[in-house]
């Protein structure tokens, strides 16, 4: 019956276990199944990201636009000279801005016929080496993309992950500490609060500036540190901190009763095994059952769950950023849709896939770690075909 | 298994979560019937769309329920229309030229001042436009005059623009300074009857002249009003059909074919199977969010164009691993190696053989996955990349979001459509978790 929990790959995985012998040391087979992982989730991200430059520029839209700005801007720039050519008749001036134009579309590459341009583009977009952004620059004044990445995955990364560590350790006991306790009271009111989760995180985040910035006055509104920004390294850190609780706050919302209820569930059903009876039975203490028994068994089905919810959660983070007026990479994403500035949008969309792909990966790493099952020869795991 | 089915859902009544999910589901469904028949889609839109049509309604005025819970009598919005009050009007004719009064009473007993007091003129003349002067006289007497302005055929006299009443009022705002007792020393309204006197000249023989005066309320409709002065009202009404809709569509279009994706690999194995699971794993490091805004920045933002999107993407979801691995224990099953060796066809196999068998599965998650879908479009309109023309709950965030609502305390503006999107949520995910508890035990032994 417990089939229904998401347990990726497990079957496969199974049906691709074959005993080697006991040539060749764990560890080389352990590195050589991660390299395959590796490569083939490097394929699906190229793969991805080419997708994404073709739906980008499907029937030429981008090309259209990007072509209207080169006219504008060499209109600007016309404008800008007026006094140098107010003598000029208007032949030459016609002629001129059409070879301003025809010298900004080389510079740009949009005199290549798009299947050409695609792979350069897909090349440029898995090297994040997108160029520069229309509008946008850096804090540090720079208008590379990459460098716009780069400085807004830090703030991103730090919220993400805070969030990660904090709801994965506070779930797993409070789920453990619940299946201890199936039953009470406790655990009927988080039964009753898991559809609490029906809501994603940023809109719980608008219920907590209001409570909490706008009535109560404790927390900042938005932001990741109060301006201006302190000096010292520790008032600086403390002003992050104090920043980070309420969207921290909110994407633990968003998820928390669901987790514990179904964590507590997996924990429940496989503290009904038999070998847990039995180590009971041998009068085995509380702690070594759950650690041992019930954690050990449950920890990879758990791990998927929750590494499913990071990919959500990723997607989720963009909206909270937005709502927080967090610095992030979801931010950018915004401020860039209000500016319409193409590479940046681009540049998001490789960033993220890079960020789901790394999620995966993660994934598989603690899945060897923890389910002795995975250890096994090259180029299984799922993709063997 | 029908019956089984029956029982299972019989077994549902105990759960008090469902009949309060229900409860919850058909309320939105009624309000969403209600929505489209009192406001037709045009109609939504046209309102939506804003502008003049709400030029007789307040700016950021609270809902009236607000009053029902406040001590004080807010003010309304009343209009006193001069077509009501045919008695109040006098016209004298000499020489060619008409001396018009108006005199309209205005009854105000409210605790506190109005928003804004705005002149609607509207006359009919061939040439020369004619003259007028406003003057209010309060319950104890006092008056306030304006001087002389001509009018066309449809203005507008805001009081608070009029310097002259700014001026006899000490400075104030004329909304404040008309309607306030001079006996206290802080701003409290003179309750009684107003008089507001329109005199002037027509200046032609056909010429003819009304006048509406509107006093705008600090609440106004049910849900009250934004900064364009929209009724939230109308969004909140509208907002439900569309979440609904799009929660329902998106679900059907995503989960059913994932469904059914999934037990095609399961049953044919070998390259289809691969094909998809690679598809799949594509589409997983495909960003969702990122790529609706892709589609909204370089095609259309409607709602239409996303929910395609969203049912394109969904169809591969990863839970297509999840259903492929319980459709590989079915395939295992010994009642569909029966079927295969006496030869039912593969068609069969699938449609009425494997996946019967998961849809006690599928049913609850459908349901729980609807809000999902419902916050979705809700986190688009947030992003900016909301459907042009509907009015949407989500719409309504992104407009008090970015009004800066929470910061100048128009709470109003953001809870009313949170608390509908909660209550979506809340409907369809108890609904959803009750069913699954019911159709899917887990825990058997209680």
């Amino acid at each position: 019956m417990d089939q229904q929990f998401n347990v990726p790959d497990v079957e496969s995985q199974e049906t691709d276990v074959e005993r080697e012998g006991d040539s060749g040391s764990n560890l080389k087979r352990i590195a050589k199944y991660f390299g395959f992982r590796l490569i083939a989730l490097f394929i699906t991200v190229v793969v991805a990201i080419y997708l994404l430059i073709l739906i980008a520029n499907m029937g030429g839209a981008v090309d259209n636009i990007r072509m209207g700005q080169i006219r504008e801007n060499v209109g600007m720039q016309m404008m800008a000279m007026s006094s140098e050519m107010a003598d000029w008749p208007s032949e030459r001036r016609r002629e001129y801005e059409e070879q301003l134009v025809e010298q900004e579309r080389r510079r740009l590459g949009l005199d290549q016929p798009f299947i050409l341009r695609s792979v350069y583009y897909l090349r440029d977009a898995i090297t994040l080496d997108l160029g520069r952004a229309e509008q946008m620059t850096s804090d540090a004044g720079s208008r590379r993309v990459q460098l716009i990445i780069l400085e807004r995955l830090p703030p991103t990364l730090m919220l993400m992950m805070s969030y990660f560590l904090i709801m994965f350790f506070v779930a797993l006991f409070g789920a453990l500490f619940l299946s201890r306790r199936y039953g009470s009271k406790l655990d009927k009111l988080v039964v009753v609060l898991a559809p609490s989760s029906a809501a994603p995180g940023w809109f719980y985040g608008i219920f907590l500036i209001l409570i909490f910035a706008a009535v109560l006055g404790w927390l900042p509104f938005g932001g990741m540190v109060k301006a201006p920004p302190p000096r010292e390294t520790h008032l600086y850190a403390l002003s992050v901190l104090r920043h980070l609780i309420l969207p921290v706050a909110a994407l633990i919302m968003g998820g928390f009763f669901l987790t514990i209820y179904n964590w507590r569930t997996f924990f429940l059903i496989y503290s009904s095994e038999d070998y847990v009876e039995m180590a009971k039975a041998k009068g085995l203490s509380n702690r070594a059952i759950e650690r041992r028994y019930i954690l050990r068994p449950t920890l990879p089905p758990i791990i998927t769950s929750f590494a499913l919810g990071m990919i959500v959660m990723w997607m989720g983070a963009i909206i909270l950023e937005q709502v927080f007026n967090w610095p992030g990479l979801g931010r950018m994403l915004y401020e860039a849709i209000g500016l319409f500035d193409v590479p940046i949008i681009v540049g998001g969309q490789v960033i993220y896939a890079y960020l789901l792909a790394a999620t995966v990966f993660v994934l598989d790493i603690l899945y060897a770690l923890l389910d002795p099952r995975v250890k096994m020869g090259a180029g299984a795991g799922g993709n063997k075909q | 298994m029908m019956e089984r089915l029956k029982k299972r859902l019989r077994q549902l009544k105990q759960y008090p979560s469902v009949i309060i999910g229900i409860t919850l589901i058909t309320i939105l469904i009624v309000t969403a019937i209600i929505a489209v028949i009192v406001i037709p889609y045009e109609e939504a839109v046209m309102l939506w769309r804003g502008g003049a049509i709400w030029a007789e309604s307040p700016r950021n005025a609270r809902p009236t329920y607000v009053d029902w819970f406040t001590r004080d009598d807010l003010p309304r919005t009343d209009k006193i229309d001069a077509r009501d009050y045919p008695e109040a009007k006098t016209i004298e004719s000499m020489n060619g030229v008409k001396e018009f009064e108006f005199v309209l009473p205005y009854d105000y007993q409210y605790d506190g001042f109005p928003r804004e007091f705005n002149l609607f003129f509207e006359a009919e003349y061939e040439e020369t436009r004619p003259h007028v002067s406003v003057m209010i006289r309060t319950p104890d007497g006092r008056e306030f005059k304006t001087d002389d302005f001509s009018i066309q055929r449809e203005s507008i006299r805001r009081l608070g623009q009029l310097a002259e009443l700014r001026r006899q009022a000490d400075g104030m705002a004329p909304r404040i300074g008309i309607f306030r007792d001079p006996d206290y020393e802080e701003n409290v309204p003179l309750k009684g009857e107003y008089e507001i006197i329109v005199s002037g000249f027509l200046f032609e023989e056909e010429a003819d002249i009304n006048v509406r005066a509107v006093s705008y309320g600090q609440v106004h409709g049910f849900g009250g009003t934004d900064h364009r002065r929209r009724d939230l009202g109308v969004a909140l009404l509208w907002g439900t059909p569309v979440a609904l809709m799009f929660g329902v569509l998106a679900a059907v279009g995503a989960n059913i074919s994932t469904f059914i994706i999934s037990a095609v690999g399961v049953w044919y194995r070998g390259f289809v199977d691969a094909a998809i699971q690679r598809v799949a794993e594509v589409n997983m490091i495909i960003p969702n969010l990122p790529l609706l805004i892709l589609v909204g920045m370089f095609y259309s933002r409607s709602l239409w164009v996303m929910l395609g999107v969203i049912i394109i993407k969904g169809v591969f979801s990863p839970a297509i691993k999840t259903y492929r691995a319980m459709f590989l224990q079915v395939r295992e099953s010994p009642f569909i190696e029966a079927a295969e060796s006496y030869g039912t066809s593969d068609k069969r196999i699938i449609f009425f053989y494997m996946l019967p068998k998961i849809i006690p599965t599928l049913i609850p998650q459908f349901v729980t996955v609807i809000p999902t879908y419902v916050f979705l479009e809700a986190s688009l309109a947030v992003l900016g990349l909301g459907d042009p023309v509907l009015p949407t709950w989500g719409k309504l965030l992104n407009d008090a979001l970015g009004e800066g609502a929470l910061y100048m305390g128009h709470f109003y503006w953001v809870l009313q459509p949170a608390f509908l999107l909660i209550l979506t949520g809340l409907g369809f995910a108890m609904t959803g978790f009750a069913l699954d508890r019911v159709l899917n035990p887990r825990l058997r032994r209680q």
